[in-house]
């Protein structure tokens, strides 16, 4: 190769680096699940830069939270990440109560954690069948939503809702679960089992998946980790942090369960952790189902939970404390929380501030899936155009929590 | 565990540190804001804390006399141990600013874009401070506390593809593209 060919390949690359074409992708785009708007400069096939635009779901998640009364937040948690709205009632929940210095009984406990499993698994599930049927696999979405429809079924049957559940209290829990709901629940697992094995049998070999998945999408650990990405897609850089075991929170200490975690960071490790995470919380539900205790579900403090219904219509105590509540609701302590769970994409945390007033004065969601979202234009650029279809897939990325 | 940081912290910058609290166990350091950089090479340098966990702001309008009205608060986790630190600051409105982040932990930017359209925080030495989740014709700085929750914002004009496309009957009339196309006929 002369000097005089080198030349001539700068001049060349030159011109093409003035000739970029830019296209936007979304924010109605079929693969865009959610709206976001992705402003891509091609250089050929491949992404020499991207610009990642959210903000089509924005909503003012904080403002109604500062308009409203503290128990009246809950069905605006619901739609935070829509696809898993118990684990966004728990986050909420638990820093509430780390707020007013509450102590759940364990029965509402346990059931927090059996519904947060369940929901964890419903979030995977959909996740991958988003990934998988944008890869071209439409089949494979019916099997997942298949084994997804098992848990709806049972969540619809305790809080009566099948996407937005609102079943949690500050203190507690709405209702208590049905009869013959741990019978139903065990039923699920082996089947939830089941039709995960099919999946995995259609997949984890082969050939067309890992060839769109294999080293795409690479992230390195110190990368994700000063971007604050958690969830699945840290794990599968190789960083073995879930937020139920470093920081335990409702009973997970309890039970014991593994951290599935990846090696390489890219597409495929995220589709091999959310697979082995779905089996760890089937293992959660294994253990937990049979040892849900007796007892209340909800704290008895006149000052934070409703009393029951046959004291509110026989006593006068009764009736007052329901009126208080329901009309001034409770005033928590005055001082500033932050309390987190591990959502289905990584830590959800909630920081709150109260001044002792029936409305919170700051009440902050921590989204999951924000940092990932602000890591992706770097992660995409030097992908091809195609390969932006499975890396932004395994986000899972979730309007509801990402624009708020 | 934190607390044991806030010590070192406070014995080795004793004029940084304004306040610090333990409230519900969650250690919390509020510093000067002019030494927020520091405080947080600091931070991440000697104390360790490598996570880039969030960053928000807190509008308190109308507190007590002179005291400052916004407070950006930070929080850190630390990977190897699992230590948690809050790390607010101080601001006076009505244009507040504070140096920038975004060289320190690369997921600061995004989560500054969002505090500076809602609270209209300036983050001095940002590479990228455009508006996040609003549109940049968006006025005023919503998550304010004097920003009225039911304000409407003012209509945006149409770009020029969408006049061309939705404002312009072909004849001036009601219908006026029927009548073109039977003119047509």
């Amino acid at each position: 190769m002369n000097a005089n060919h080198i030349m001539n390949t700068m001049e060349m690359e030159q011109e093409l680096e003035n000739d970029l074409l830019e296209i936007t992708l979304g924010p109605s785009h079929p693969a865009m699940h959610g709206t976001i708007q992705m402003k891509v400069k091609l250089d050929g096939e491949r992404v020499a830069f991207c610009d990642v635009e959210p903000g089509y779901l924005h909503r003012g998640f904080e403002k109604e939270c500062e308009d409203h009364r503290w128990n009246q937040i809950f069905p605006y948690t619901d739609r935070l990440n829509y696809v898993s709205p118990i684990i966004n009632n728990v986050a909420f929940a638990m820093a509430a109560e780390k707020l007013c210095g509450l102590e759940v009984p364990e029965r509402c406990q346990y059931l927090r954690v059996i519904l947060s499993e369940m929901c964890r698994i419903t979030d995977h599930l959909t996740c991958l069948a988003a990934v998988v049927m944008e890869l071209g696999a439409f089949t494979a979405f019916l099997y997942f939503v298949k084994a997804r429809e098992l848990y709806y079924d049972l969540l619809e049957s305790v809080t009566g809702a099948r996407l937005t559940y609102s079943w949690l209290r500050i203190g507690g829990a709405r209702w208590d679960i049905p009869d013959g709901f741990v019978e139903q629940a065990k039923k699920a697992i082996p089947e939830t089992r089941r039709i995960l094995k099919e999946i995995d049998g259609l997949f984890t070999k082969n050939r067309i998946f890992l060839d769109r998945v294999v080293n795409v999408g690479v992230i390195s650990q110190s990368d994700a980790i000063s971007y604050g990405i958690t969830g699945p897609f840290l794990r599968s850089t190789g960083v073995a942090y879930d937020v139920r075991k470093a920081h335990p929170y409702a009973v997970y200490d309890r039970f014991e369960f593994d951290i599935p975690v990846g090696e390489n960071g890219d597409c495929f490790d995220r589709y091999r952790v959310r697979m082995a995470e779905m089996e760890q919380s089937l293992r959660i539900l294994e253990q937990a189902l049979p040892k849900i205790p007796g007892g209340p579900i909800s704290v008895k403090d006149p000052k934070y939970t409703l009393p029951d219904k046959q004291a509110v219509y026989t006593t006068i105590e009764g009736t007052i404390n329901h009126f208080k509540l329901i009309f001034d609701d409770i005033h928590p302590p005055k001082g500033e929380v932050y309390a987190a769970v591990e959502g289905g994409n990584g830590e959800l945390g909630f920081y709150l501030v109260s001044d002792g007033g029936n409305k919170p004065v700051k009440c902050r969601c921590r989204p999951p899936c924000f940092p990932i979202m602000a890591a992706l234009g770097g992660i995409i650029t030097g992908h091809m155009l195609a390969d932006i279809i499975p890396i932004f897939g395994s986000v899972n990325m979730i309007g509801g929590e990402m624009d708020r | 565990m934190s607390m044991e940081i806030i010590e070192q912290f406070q014995a080795k910058y004793p004029d940084v540190v304004e306040e610090t609290h333990n409230h519900r166990g969650d250690a919390t350091v509020r510093v000067k804001p002019d030494s927020w950089l520091q405080v947080f090479g600091f931070l991440k340098e000697e104390a360790g804390f490598d996570q880039w966990i969030d960053l928000t702001a807190a509008d308190y309008l109308g507190r007590e006399e002179g005291l400052p009205r916004f407070e950006v608060v930070v929080h850190l986790r630390r990977m190897k141990d699992g230590a948690r630190i809050r790390v607010k600051a101080r601001l006076a409105g009505p244009s507040p600013s504070i140096d920038t982040l975004s060289g320190v932990y690369k997921g600061a930017n995004w989560m500054e874009r969002e505090c500076h359209e809602m609270y209209g925080i300036v983050f001095k030495g940002s590479p990228d401070l455009r508006p996040l989740l609003l549109y940049p014709e968006f006025k005023g700085f919503p998550l304010r506390k004097d920003y009225p929750i039911d304000q409407r914002q003012p209509r945006v004009p149409l770009l020029g593809s969408e006049v061309r496309r939705y404002s312009k009957a072909p004849d001036d009339t009601p219908h006026g593209h029927l009548a073109a196309e039977k003119k047509n006929v």
